[in-house]
Order: C-alpha cells, then sequence, then structure tokens
C-alpha cells in the first residue's frame, strides 16, 4: 500500500469517487496553488471500495466550495490542524454556479456576447437540476 | 425599476392590473391619446418582425409618444460588433423604455442587467414572447369574462412553438384551467413542459391526434403554424404541415362559444373561409396585442391613467 505523508496543517478532501480526482484539480484550479498538493487515486474505501483523495497544504479559502458541492455534494472535507482533524464539513448543492461550466446552447447569448458571466441556477434539487440564467436550458453535461 | 421578460414575471395580481388597465384602453382608447406625451419607445429589432415591431410602435404612438429604433440588426450597431450590454447603454440615453427582439435567447435579460430604462422583451429566439402571451391572456379574458374554469385546445407545433409553452405556463396559474394538447406525435408539447408545469402544479390534460374529436369540448382553440424555420428536413415539413386545417366543417362540430385564436402569421392550418365566422377571433387579437402593450408600457413607464371626463 502506498502511504503518502502525514499532514500537520491543511485539508483533505476525501470520498471522491474514484477516478473524478483530476478533473476537480482541474475545476479547482489546484494547478495554480504555490503550496503542496497531493491526488490520491484508488485508495481502500470500506465505504466506496475505491475512492479518491486530495490533500491541500493551505486554508479552506483555497477551495471553491460552490464548485465543489457542483461537482459532487458527498465528498467530505476534513480540516486539519497540529496533524488531527479539527473539523468535517459536507457541502450541498449550490444554488448558483458562475464560470465553472458552459451554457451548450448555440441560441443562447452567452455563445455571442463578450465578457458575460456564464451563470447556473439550481432551479430543481431534487432531480440536480441546473438551468443556464439567461436561456433557462437545462445543463446536461454532469 | 420593472423589466417585463417572461411572462412570469408579473404575479397573478399583478398581471391582472395589466389587464384591467388594457380593457380600459380598449373600451375608450382616445381617452389615453396624450398619456405618453414626450416620451420615446425604442425598438430594437436584431431580427426582422413586422407584426411585432409596428404593435409596439402602434401602442407607443397611441398614448402620444414616439419612436425610434432599428428593424434589423443589418442597420443596426450590432452590425459592427457591439454587445447587447453597450447597445442598452447607448440606448438608454435616447428613450426612456425599450422593446427588444433579438435570436438569441437571454439577449433582454443580459440588456435588464445594463440598462438605465425599463426593457419589454419582444422575443428572444425560441425561449419566450411575454407580449404575445399577454395578448392571448387580454383576449381569453375580454372573450370569455374570465381566465380560469374553462378548456383550452392548443393545435398544431406544440413540440417548437414558444407562444403555446408560454400560455400553457400563463395559465396554469388560474384555477379550473384544463389543457387539451392536439398535435401530431412528432410535434408534442416538450417533456419538460409536461413535467415541470402540468405535472408538478396538477393541471389535467389530455395529448391528441383527432382535432375534430376534441372540438366540442373546448372554450377556446388556439391555432398555431407549423414553422417551416425550425425543421432541419424540408420533406419533414412538407410531411407535417398540412396536418390540421380548420375549415367551416370543423367549426360546425365546435360549441357555439368556442373562440379561435391564433398568434398569426397563418399559412393555410386556418382556411380563410373560416374568417367569416364570427368565433373566429385572430384579427381581434391582434387589436388586443396594441392594447396590451399600451398597458404595459404604461405600467413600466408608472404613467398615470388620465381623469375620466365627467
Amino acid at each position: 500500500m502506498l502511504n503518502v505523508g502525514k499532514m500537520q496543517d491543511g485539508i483533505v478532501l476525501d470520498h471522491i469517487k474514484a477516478g473524478y480526482s483530476m478533473s476537480i484539480y482541474k475545476y479547482l484550479n489546484l494547478d495554480k496553488l504555490d503550496c503542496s498538493v497531493a491526488i490520491i487515486k484508488n485508495a481502500q474505501s470500506n465505504k466506496m471500495g475505491k475512492k479518491d483523495i486530495i490533500k491541500i497544504q493551505g486554508g479552506l479559502d483555497l477551495v471553491d466550495l460552490d464548485v465543489l458541492g457542483y461537482i459532487d455534494h458527498n465528498i467530505t472535507i476534513n480540516i486539519i490542524k497540529d496533524g488531527e482533524i479539527v473539523e468535517k464539513k459536507s457541502l450541498s448543492l449550490p444554488k448558483r454556479i458562475t464560470n465553472v461550466i458552459r451554457c451548450k446552447n448555440p441560441r443562447c447569448i452567452t455563445s455571442i456576447e463578450q465578457g458575460l458571466d456564464h451563470v447556473f441556477v439550481l432551479t430543481d434539487p431534487e432531480h440536480e437540476t441546473y438551468r443556464c440564467l439567461y436561456c433557462e436550458e437545462k445543463y446536461d453535461g454532469r | 425599476m420593472r423589466h417585463f421578460l417572461n411572462p412570469l414575471d408579473f404575479s397573478v395580481e399583478e398581471l391582472s392590473e395589466v389587464l384591467d388597465l388594457a380593457e380600459e384602453i380598449r373600451r375608450d382608447p382616445e381617452r389615453f391619446a396624450h398619456v405618453a406625451d414626450g416620451k420615446k419607445l425604442a425598438t430594437l429589432f436584431y431580427e426582422p418582425s413586422t407584426r411585432t415591431r409596428l404593435s409596439f410602435e402602434a401602442a407607443m404612438l397611441n398614448l402620444g409618444g414616439r419612436t425610434l429604433g432599428f428593424p434589423s440588426s443589418d442597420v443596426s450597431s450590432a452590425a459592427k460588433g457591439e454587445s447587447v450590454a453597450d447597445t442598452i447603454r447607448v440606448i438608454s440615453c435616447y428613450a426612456d423604455i425599450a422593446a427588444m427582439r433579438h435570436p438569441k435567447e437571454g439577449a433582454p435579460y443580459v440588456a435588464a442587467q445594463f440598462s438605465g430604462i425599463p426593457v419589454i422583451n419582444a422575443g428572444d429566439g425560441g425561449h419566450q414572447h411575454p407580449t404575445q402571451t399577454l395578448t392571448d391572456l387580454l383576449t381569453i379574458r375580454s372573450l370569455k369574462g374570465r381566465l380560469g374554469n374553462m378548456t383550452i385546445g392548443l393545435c398544431g407545433d406544440l413540440k417548437f412553438g414558444r407562444t403555446v409553452h408560454s400560455l400553457i405556463n400563463a395559465l396554469s396559474r388560474y384555477e379550473g384551467i384544463r389543457f387539451v394538447l392536439i398535435s401530431p406525435e412528432v410535434l408534442r408539447v416538450p417533456t419538460y413542459v409536461i413535467q415541470d408545469v402540468l405535472e408538478a402544479r396538477q393541471i389535467p390534460y389530455r395529448e391528441t391526434t383527432d382535432l375534430e374529436a376534441s372540438l366540442p369540448e373546448l372554450d377556446i382553440l388556439y391555432m398555431t403554424r407549423v414553422q417551416r424555420e425550425r425543421f432541419f428536413s424540408e420533406d419533414e415539413y412538407l410531411r407535417l404541415k398540412d396536418s390540421y386545417i380548420l375549415d367551416t366543417a370543423k367549426m360546425a362540430l365546435a360549441p357555439q362559444d368556442m373562440y379561435v385564436l391564433h398568434p398569426l402569421p397563418r399559412v393555410n392550418e386556418i382556411s380563410v373561409e373560416v374568417d367569416k365566422d364570427p368565433r373566429a377571433k385572430y384579427f381581434y387579437q391582434v387589436q388586443c396585442g396594441v392594447y396590451a402593450r399600451m398597458a404595459l408600457i404604461m405600467t413600466l413607464l408608472g404613467l398615470k391613467r388620465p381623469d375620466k371626463e365627467v
């Protein structure tokens, strides 16, 4: 089994679906961070069989929780201080997400107007449906 | 500042006030001939729509105001690549209110975010056409004296017809509404309208392909055109365009107080012989469109009703 060193201070994104850590790395712009970031793929999990984990040596402010909640609200966040878990955070579906996904409707104004934020609004939490703020087209790429 | 971008932007109560005002205008248009003296309406039409543009212009002229604008994007700064956001900021310096038609969905919403004046959505792609819905509601209310407790038949292209989707949405807010959805199989109402509106609000509806059999139970028949521009295949269009043609023989099956509406233009889905039938109300609907837009302009500009003459 692979061992990644214990972190003194930082955050751990746990219970990431196996294979999804790289896309989360991309969506959260973790490549732009100066601090250490460890990606562990296919770790053993009693609950999930296999899971991915991301460890970030830094504060919670480095992670956009809305983006993370949109990608997978089942991910848990452990906050580590002095080598111990001091807080566990769970995520919820964000009501609004900005500039994370783009509207795919070719008739949407966002396809031609420069400088517009791409905004999606949660319209049906039960079915996890997001619609474009402008054209109201449902986002099907989840 | 209020805008009118979606038929549901106004609550049922607010809508009722606009329709009351429109009804007052319909009864005595002369009384309102100077309520917008000195005001200007900008008609920003990024795609041609002569009927809607003229209806807006007629509405503003009837109120004593003036109009300016462009009838297509070719003759506007959009052809030079100007954004909607910049255009509306400029127009806000010229006019008091704007009506925008745009081929891109959500363009009027973007305009409203940057505008210093009220923006009316005059149609954005296949998305919304709220002043058509306002027109339809005014027409139905003035003909039937109510907006609830009736059976509405919608016939023709129920898949691509945005006026149909908006009307279903708007009427679903009234009690006792029931829909009969008459269309060819391939042009049925989209699932999201069925699920998000009709089933979510538990509105009774029936889908059918049979117009004749449905006619006796209807209070209103709303006909629509099968739109050539919505089809990728000409063959498919030709196969479906004559699915439903309303003629005098079919009108004989309908109740004496069932009125026929159509957002126009029609092609051949209503035979011209039906025009003579007193139940054919699609040209009356056009007139109602002007009154509805007059009432909307007055509401958004906060213009007061003129005093009644004694």
